[in-house]
């Protein structure tokens, strides 16, 4: 039996995960180890807590800032990383 | 002020993980309209937590069943508490909207979170969380063929690295910083808790090795390697991930925001003060779970139903509990004892390591800082948008500073959400 899958966009890009797959494991499966955004002085930041403490993994999703690690994929999403 | 929602409820939730289920099925029966609501996607909390990369144990789907089962529950997934615009009343905020909740008696299963430490390359992509990667992997988060190296202390790395094998990875170390003698203690000690000796041996690993702590994590754009230290040696080993964690810090700041006595626990952190009855130093307020210290899940279900029948008066059923929960204070104690972090764990972070993740302030920024509020005036640590939630406990386990109570908003919120204080001048607005 096939996992069910959607399509969303990160950064215009499309990208296909398993349903439920939260926007963090979206964001690693469109390349590199999946960074949300860019720190004040600009590094590259990934999901780091996992749980919704850190806040490193918030991006905008569908224009709203969120937290990709408890943001779950709908088809057809837009995720755009952040500055 | 605006016309925003407000609805009522007897007895409120904060948390649907064990702690919080527990505290539900045990209020239910009494027919009094509950809501419980958490901030992840569906209920189980921490060790519960469900997702396309998750394979739930049998306990979870029983208390999510149960939990469904009381047509007078409501549970609210995918909401924060935003602020406490009045007595007895919570602003809350999901995906769509911001409401507020006025409650009769309320029960914080807020849990507990990972004890995040700095150290040179910590905040590169590719380095989480050790309960964060777990986290991440049940959310869908692809492994598969990357080389993991799982540092830090405490049964939870362990259970991260039998999530992240199953995923597919290559665990390549588990560096534990506690002595093979404490482990060892720890482990004969399981004796006593038969269930976990059983888990114990389900999660005993080829790669563990004790006495080692991480030095640094190296890359450019992300991990390539990282640098422990075992038995005065250094050594590199090449990899793609790293996930650390040094323990958990029970999540208070909800408590505290609402005005609720602390206590320090046996770990060196502060979590909510109960009495045994689960009750805090505020009337109609009771706590449960890893807010009131960790200890695992099985504590938190104990102390949950408890505070359930606390809360609808039923003291009798309450009672019957409290030797199970007994059982499970002395398993926490035990795991306080084994895993206490050894002071070199303090010596981690160089000069230039970031502390503050969020705001980017180094190491030599804070160390000739008075405390936590000079650092945040001083230095912005902890002004970002985790709001010191990281950066905080850090702080309190490098330099000894206790951070002051939250404001609200207690996390994030929407312009719209926030609106809702209007007309509530007793709070603080930042
Ligand atoms: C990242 C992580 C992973 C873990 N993995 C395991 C594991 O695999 N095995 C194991 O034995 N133990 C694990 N633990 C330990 C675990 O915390 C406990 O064993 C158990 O889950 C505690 O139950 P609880 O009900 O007290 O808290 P939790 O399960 O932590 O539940 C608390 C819930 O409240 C929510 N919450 C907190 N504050 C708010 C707020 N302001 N608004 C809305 N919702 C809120 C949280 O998101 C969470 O869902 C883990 C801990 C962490 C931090
Ligand atoms: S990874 Fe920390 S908030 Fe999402």
């Amino acid at each position: 039996m096939s996992v069910p899958t959607l399509l969303l966009q990160i950064d215009g890009q499309p990208v296909r995960v398993k349903a439920g797959s939260s926007v963090a494991a979206a964001l690693r499966l469109a390349g590199g180890m999946g960074v949300a955004r860019t720190s004040v002085t600009g590094q590259p930041r990934a999901p780091f807590c996992g749980m919704g403490v850190c806040q490193e993994c918030r991006v905008l999703i569908d224009g709203r800032r969120r937290l990709a690690c408890q943001a779950v994929c709908t088809e057809g999403l837009r995720v755009e990383t952040s500055e | 002020m605006t016309a925003m929602a407000l609805e009522h409820c007897d007895l409120l939730i904060v948390g649907a993980g064990p702690a919080g289920m527990a505290a539900a099925v045990a209020a239910g029966p009494s027919g009094a309209s509950i809501a419980v609501i958490d901030d992840n996607p569906v209920p189980g909390g921490q060790i519960w937590r469900d997702g396309p990369g998750a394979s739930l144990p049998a306990a979870a789907r029983t208390w999510r069943d149960a939990l469904e089962r009381h047509a007078n529950v409501r549970v609210c997934s995918g909401t924060r508490v935003v602020a406490a615009p009045a007595r007895n009343e919570l602003l809350l905020e999901d995906a769509e909207r911001g409401w507020r909740m006025r409650w009769n008696k309320l029960i914080l299963c807020t849990g507990a979170r990972e004890l995040l430490l700095p150290f040179p390359g910590w905040t590169l992509p590719g380095v989480t969380g050790a309960g964060g990667l777990q986290a991440l992997i049940k959310a869908g988060l692809p492994v598969e063929g990357e080389r993991i190296v799982i540092a830090g202390s405490g049964p939870l790395l362990l259970a991260a690295a039998a999530t992240a094998r199953a995923a597919g990875a290559k665990v390549v170390r588990v560096a534990e910083q506690a002595s093979f003698a404490a482990v060892a203690g720890f482990a004969a000690s399981l004796l006593r808790w038969p269930g976990k000796a059983a888990q114990a041996v389900t999660l005993a690993d080829p790669q563990y090795r004790t006495s080692s702590r991480i030095v640094s994590a190296q890359g450019g754009a992300q991990v390539d390697s990282v640098r422990l230290l075992q038995g005065g040696r250094e050594e590199e080993i090449a990899c793609e991930r790293i996930a650390c964690g040094f323990g958990l810090m029970p999540n208070t700041q909800l408590g505290r925001m609402l005005g609720c006595a602390l206590t320090p626990t046996e770990a060196g952190a502060q979590a909510l003060a109960v009495d045994a009855r689960q009750a805090t130093s505020l009337p109609d307020i009771h706590a449960a779970g890893e807010c009131t210290g960790f200890g695992g899940s099985e504590r938190a279900l104990a102390q949950g139903t408890i505070a359930g029948y606390a809360a609808i008066g039923n003291k009798h059923a309450a009672k019957q509990h409290e030797a199970g929960r007994a059982r499970w204070d002395a398993f926490a104690a035990q795991l306080h004892r084994s895993f206490a972090l050894s002071p070199d764990i303090r010596r981690m972070p160089r000069p230039d390591t970031l502390v503050c993740r969020c705001e980017d302030v180094p190491f030599s920024a804070l160390v000739d800082c008075s405390g936590w509020t000079d650092a945040k005036l001083h230095r912005r640590c902890g002004m970002g948008a985790c709001q010191g939630r990281v950066c905080g406990d850090a702080a309190q386990f490098l330099f000894g500073w206790m951070p002051p109570a939250p404001r609200p908003p207690l996390s994030p919120a929407r312009i719209a959400t926030l609106a809702g204080l209007a007309g509530h001048d007793d709070v603080d607005r930042q």
